[in-house]
């Protein structure tokens, strides 16, 4: 009898496995979901456009058997914008890191938020570098040691939602992967979403975040803190920043309309707002 | 005419126009069929920008400007692959910042052009100092296919001559532009549209299952369809094998990177171009690019007045070195005189190809000024002097 498989294994790129993942990596796991929301939302394959820069989130496209590109830190956006708006057919989504969003590419970030470029960005937040080895990110939590933290980051970490929606993001949520329908769910809501929409997913990398910041390498119990620092748009409702501080809130923050970017110029006669 | 596609009378203004550098090279893309574009603002290249903006949405494509350089060279990659001739044009610092871009471009075989007008350290004043940047500024192995125009009509004629190579060998093709020829206004004659050559990428004509996206000849490239037409193709920088995989393997990255280097190096007839002007009989040789080539000229002309045999090789194409031509006048001329706007870089090059047989003299200064004809001569002669 031949072994049982995976119903979703037909969307991975042919010969690209075993993927490069650790075990527990949170970047292999919304690969997952990514192919389950593509699945249930029937996406055309052979319209999607995968965009990764550089790091362990970024390879995510590089399994996914669609047109991709790879490879560049942190413009990610950049490629988007270029492949976007030669064809606008295309369905273009984005698999950053943290590192990659919005470190290096903080700038693409913000500007593509402003514009509404209509894109899909899954950002995999693992709240570290992870395939540099573990150094400090703009989305490390305060006081955590990494390794280029050994005695405990003095920063405040980004809070990536706040600062998308603050630009102008027109589809801004936040979810783990501890809860992997609530993900899949806002995945299909991102990708149907015509305009920017961004997803944030806090994963777990337990190979470096895990045992540099909370003592443990073991991937359950990364998830699990995770878990245990994450809570609803609803629970945090009337709670003060105090209280909030180093938590992860999960939900959508905006889910709006405004006319989408086609360019860098408006064209003769067209009205603002006409778009 | 189809729906959508522009009319050859908007891309290509025939006829005879006294035209700005910047806009010549702008005519130049469109009449290649550029349709994307995206830009930077920086000094003396903005009206490259601003040109494309008024003109693209004539003849239905896009302009876009970013955030900074980097935005724009990746825009452009990424349009490339999505099936756009693209072009993006800046300055020597904003050149900088696109050399990561370039080596993108070099390393997945992404046909685009890249406008750098030369300028004098955040000063607007004419330099050649590139040169060497050019050809050496992304990072990893590779040739690169640098072409230096020396007028308006030929920021026109080798813009058009960049998107046909870079189409045709999927590479990037640098147009090195300088502040004197991106500002000056000259004649420029645009011909008709079906006497421009326009060359367009190869595109697969096998079903997907039949074609592997970076198979190819060990000196040539592989077709190359567009996003979204099915070929579902991973376009990475990092060391990847014929199908596109990217799992590390010391002979399969050997492989590609001989292949990509090859591919421009085989094909030396067809990307070198140079121009011979008073060199039949030749024993003194000038060796010029860009802008230099015009004080050289006269130079060569005041020398021929004066009963010298000198002559003036002019390479439009300074990357790969015209080594053929300029090795030829070295066992041809007993000097050559290498002149150029900057501390003497490419002059390293000429003493190279030229291995000894003749004596090379440089004349090289990098104040700002185009050379003077009459400081050219004064070198010729004094290179004489003690004859």
């Amino acid at each position: 009898m031949s072994e049982p498989k995976n119903p979703l294994r037909k969307y991975l790129r042919p010969g690209s496995l075993p993927h490069f993942f650790c075990s527990g990596c949170g970047a292999a796991q919304v690969l997952n979901l990514f192919t389950q929301a593509a699945d249930e939302l029937q996406l055309d394959w052979d319209r999607l456009l995968g965009i990764g820069g550089v790091g362990c989130a970024a390879r995510i496209p590089v399994y996914l058997d669609i047109d991709a590109m790879h490879g560049i830190h942190g413009r990610t956006l950049a490629w988007a914008t270029g492949a976007k708006l030669a064809n606008p057919e295309l369905k273009v989504v984005i698999f950053a890191g943290d590192g990659d969003a919005a470190a290096i590419g903080g700038n693409h970030l913000i500007q593509a938020a402003r514009r509404n470029l209509d894109v899909t960005m899954i950002v995999v937040n693992n709240l570290t570098f992870g395939m540099t080895g573990g150094q400090v990110a703009p989305t490390t939590p305060q006081r955590s040691r990494s390794t280029t933290t050994p005695y405990g980051n003095p920063e405040e970490p980004f809070d990536l939602c706040r600062l998308v929606a603050a630009a102008g993001g027109t589809f801004v949520a936040r979810t783990n992967t501890y809860r992997p329908r609530a993900a899949v769910s806002l995945l299909k809501k991102a990708l149907q979403h015509e305009g920017f929409a961004f997803v944030e997913i806090v994963t777990p990398c337990p190979t470096y975040f895990g045992r540099k910041a909370i003592g443990s390498g073991d991937p359950v119990r990364v998830l699990q803190w995770i878990e245990d620092h994450s809570l609803t748009l609803k629970q945090a409702e009337g709670q003060d920043a105090e209280h909030l501080a180093g938590k992860f809130v999960l939900g959508t923050f905006v889910d709006t309309r405004k006319p989408v970017y086609r360019g860098g110029s408006l064209i003769p006669a067209q009205e603002v707002g006409d778009a | 005419m189809t729906t959508g596609t522009p009319s050859a009378s908007r891309r290509v203004r025939t006829g005879t126009h006294f035209m700005l550098g910047n806009h010549a090279v702008v005519e130049g893309a469109l009449a290649a069929g550029c349709s994307f574009f995206a830009g930077y603002p920086i000094t003396p290249a903005n009206e490259i920008s601003e040109h494309m903006a008024a003109r693209m949405p004539e003849v239905g494509g896009t302009f876009l400007q970013g955030e900074d350089e980097l935005f724009s060279v990746y825009a452009v990659t990424a349009a490339s692959l999505a099936g756009a001739k693209a072009m993006t044009a800046t300055a020597s610092a904003g050149y900088n910042y696109m050399q990561e871009g370039i080596e993108y471009a070099v390393s997945a075989e992404v046909p685009c052009v890249i406008v750098d007008v030369q300028r004098c350290r955040g000063e607007n004043y004419a330099t050649q100092a590139d040169i060497m940047q050019a050809r050496w500024g992304a990072a990893g192995d590779h040739e690169m296919v640098v072409l230096a125009p020396s007028s308006v009509q030929e920021l026109f004629d080798e813009t058009i001559r960049a998107f046909n190579l870079a189409e045709k060998y999927r590479i990037p093709v640098i147009v090195l532009s300088e502040t004197t020829i991106a500002l000056m206004r000259e004649n420029l004659v645009i011909p008709e549209p079906d006497q421009i050559e326009i060359v367009q990428r190869a595109r697969p004509t096998q079903p997907r299952d039949q074609f592997v996206p970076f198979a190819a000849p060990p000196d040539g490239c592989p077709p190359l369809p567009a996003f979204g037409e099915g070929y579902r193709i991973l376009h990475s920088i990092n060391p990847h094998d014929e199908r596109g995989g990217i799992r590390w393997n010391p002979d399969v990255f050997d492989r590609l990177y001989q292949r990509i280097t090859r591919k421009v190096l085989a094909h030396y007839e067809d990307i070198v171009k140079t121009e011979a002007f008073y060199l039949d009989d030749a024993e003194l040789g000038l060796v010029a690019y860009g802008s230099e080539t015009r004080p050289a000229l006269e130079a060569v002309e005041q020398a021929r007045a004066r009963g010298l045999r000198a002559g003036l090789l002019k390479l439009k194409t300074v990357w790969p070195v015209p080594e053929r031509e300029i090795g030829a006048l070295a066992a041809q001329c007993r000097v050559l005189f290498a002149v150029e706007m900057n501390i003497g870089k490419y002059a390293g090059e000429i003493e190279r190809v030229a291995g000894g047989r003749c004596e090379v003299v440089r004349v090289t200064k990098n104040r700002g000024l185009v050379h003077a004809p009459g400081e050219i001569l004064a070198a010729i002669e004094k290179s004489l002097g003690g004859r």
